[in-house]
């Protein structure tokens, strides 16, 4: 490799610290050191979402480090409540019961009344525990006014083979509290308005609170190739127990048999997941420099559970870096999944005449249908002339899936999947 | 018996690391391209947990750098 003698001093610098501190940044005692970042993600006629994020990191001395992170997150906007379109225009309740909506003939049923502002903290702590472990501790909470969480985390890591081999292994554990809008509903049970009476709330619903847990485990291998390139796999495990449905989405139930009246909504029931999940991951990602400065960066997930979901996962970045002028990065994310096994876009009437009876597990929401997605996107950013950064990156979401094939009388003329895009900014600045 | 493969595959990714001696791997002072910041896994980790929480909410998969986690109401 030729380098120019401004690149050789460079490289000799970041060398004699990274062989110091095993590729850390440098951080005196003391010091403390801020990042920042911010999200603004619109869907047209959708949502919504404002989110700032802002994090402190504390050297407190001997590779001792304590970090602390508050994100704020404020979404507006409407959601796919799971309904089908119909002919005529529907009117639907809204969570709470206390009101109603209206969407227009053969419009897919949003429901407008999506508004959150959630607050999350989290909290770590890292230190080396002898020259080759090190161990890693995080904590952290989140309120939004119908959903709590609060998890923990623990990482161990021990470098072998001078460092150029890193095995990780880590726990989390997790507990959310879900107070829905109205109540817990009972799933595949009628969304009924109101009885009458001011007081009585919605009909069918069961409590007003309900639970999960969820554990998952880590273990990874980091391994330098060679000074300019490194790679990654990772192995994860996962499981979900408790109340794993969304308590806003709704299955139709459609009139399927041939006739008057064929492909119409007959009711709207609440939909019903199964209460635990197991998810197993294979992750694995790689790093090259190239040519003078530039960074080629590139993963893969494969992603299963028993429910049948199966997703490929492949995300390229290419660092274009000009060194103090900033750098130009594109990125392209190629997202595919298939249907969990109780996913269905409704359920035929026809098929099913008591829907409750012989189903147990139903949900129409279109994140658990046959999809793809595709992101593409920019970043360009810039050091500052103290050593910190900002950076600002602009990206596009498109989200197509498969609609159900020849579905019955009026159902065929609606999209039953409507593509959902996305626009994102984001804002960085390290200081 | 779907883990068998990962665990293999596992295995011998860090097999290889531990065993390869100085054909993989570098002197400690020849790191310095892998400090650069670009080539660090976690060297922009608020980008990323934005980017975690948009496909956590719009996908059902999660996880595979970090862990797959929940706490939001989002999915």
């Amino acid at each position: 490799m030729q380098l120019n003698g401004d690149r050789k001093v460079r490289l000799v610098l970041a060398a004699a610290t990274g062989a110091l501190l095993g590729g850390q940044s440098v951080a005196q005692a003391g010091q403390w050191s801020f990042d920042s970042q911010l999200l603004l993600y619109s869907e047209p006629d959708r949502v919504s979402l404002f989110e700032p994020v802002v994090s402190a990191r504390w050297h407190r001395g001997d590779d001792e480090y304590w970090n602390f992170k508050l994100t704020v997150d404020s979404l507006t906007g409407a959601s796919a409540s799971g309904a089908v379109p119909a002919p005529q225009p529907q009117t639907f309740t809204t969570p709470s019961g206390k009101s109603t909506y209206t969407v227009g003939a053969g419009q897919t049923p949003l429901d407008p009344s999506f508004l959150d502002t959630r607050f999350a903290l989290n909290i770590g702590w890292e230190r080396p525990l002898s020259p080759l472990w090190k161990a890693t501790l995080g904590a952290n909470v989140s309120t939004e006014y119908d959903y709590q969480s609060a998890a923990v985390s623990a990482t161990l890591a021990r470098d072998f083979n001078l460092r150029n081999t890193t095995v990780s292994f880590g726990a989390s554990l997790g507990y959310d509290i879900v107070e829905p809008v109205g109540g817990v509903p009972l799933g595949l049970a009628s969304m009924s308005p109101a009885p009458t009476g001011d007081d009585l709330g919605p009909a069918n619903r069961v409590g007003d609170a309900e639970q999960k847990s969820i554990y998952d485990f880590m273990v990874g291998v980091t391994q330098v190739i060679d000074q300019r390139s490194l790679m990654q796999i990772n192995y994860g495990f996962g499981r979900s127990s408790g109340y794993l449905s969304d308590p806003y989405k709704l299955v139709s139930v459609v009139d399927s048999r041939p006739g008057l009246g064929s492909g119409e909504p007959l009711a709207q029931l609440y939909e019903a997941r199964p209460d635990s999940r197991t998810k197993q991951n294979v992750y694995l990602a790689y790093k090259r420099g190239i040519g003078r400065d530039d960074v080629v960066d590139v993963s893969y997930r494969y992603l299963w559970d028993d429910w049948r979901v199966r997703s490929h996962t492949l995300d390229l970045r290419y660092r274009w870096d000009f060194a103090s002028a900033g750098y130009w990065q594109p990125h392209v994310r190629y997202y595919q999944q298939s249907a969990a096994e109780f996913y269905t876009r409704f359920l035929p009437e026809a098929v099913l005449d008591s829907p409750v009876a012989s189903r147990s597990h139903a949900s129409a929401d279109y994140r658990l249908g046959d999809m793809t997605g595709v992101t593409l996107g920019i970043k360009y950013g810039r050091p500052t002339p103290r050593g910190h950064e900002w950076n600002c990156k602009l990206e596009y979401y498109m989200q197509s899936g498969d609609a159900p094939r020849a579905p019955p009388g009026a159902l065929a003329d609606f999209d039953l999947f409507p593509a959902v895009d996305a626009a994102m900014v984001q804002f960085g600045f390290t200081f | 018996m779907k883990m068998r493969p990962v665990i293999a595959l596992l295995v011998l990714v860090g097999a290889a690391g531990c065993a390869a001696g100085p054909k993989v791997g570098v002197q400690p002072w020849e790191r310095g391209e892998l400090a650069r910041r670009c080539m660090r896994w976690d060297g922009y980790p608020l980008e990323a947990a934005i980017d975690d929480h948009i496909y956590f909410s719009k996908e059902a998969s999660s996880g595979g750098a970090g862990f797959a986690g929940g706490g939001c109401g989002c999915n």
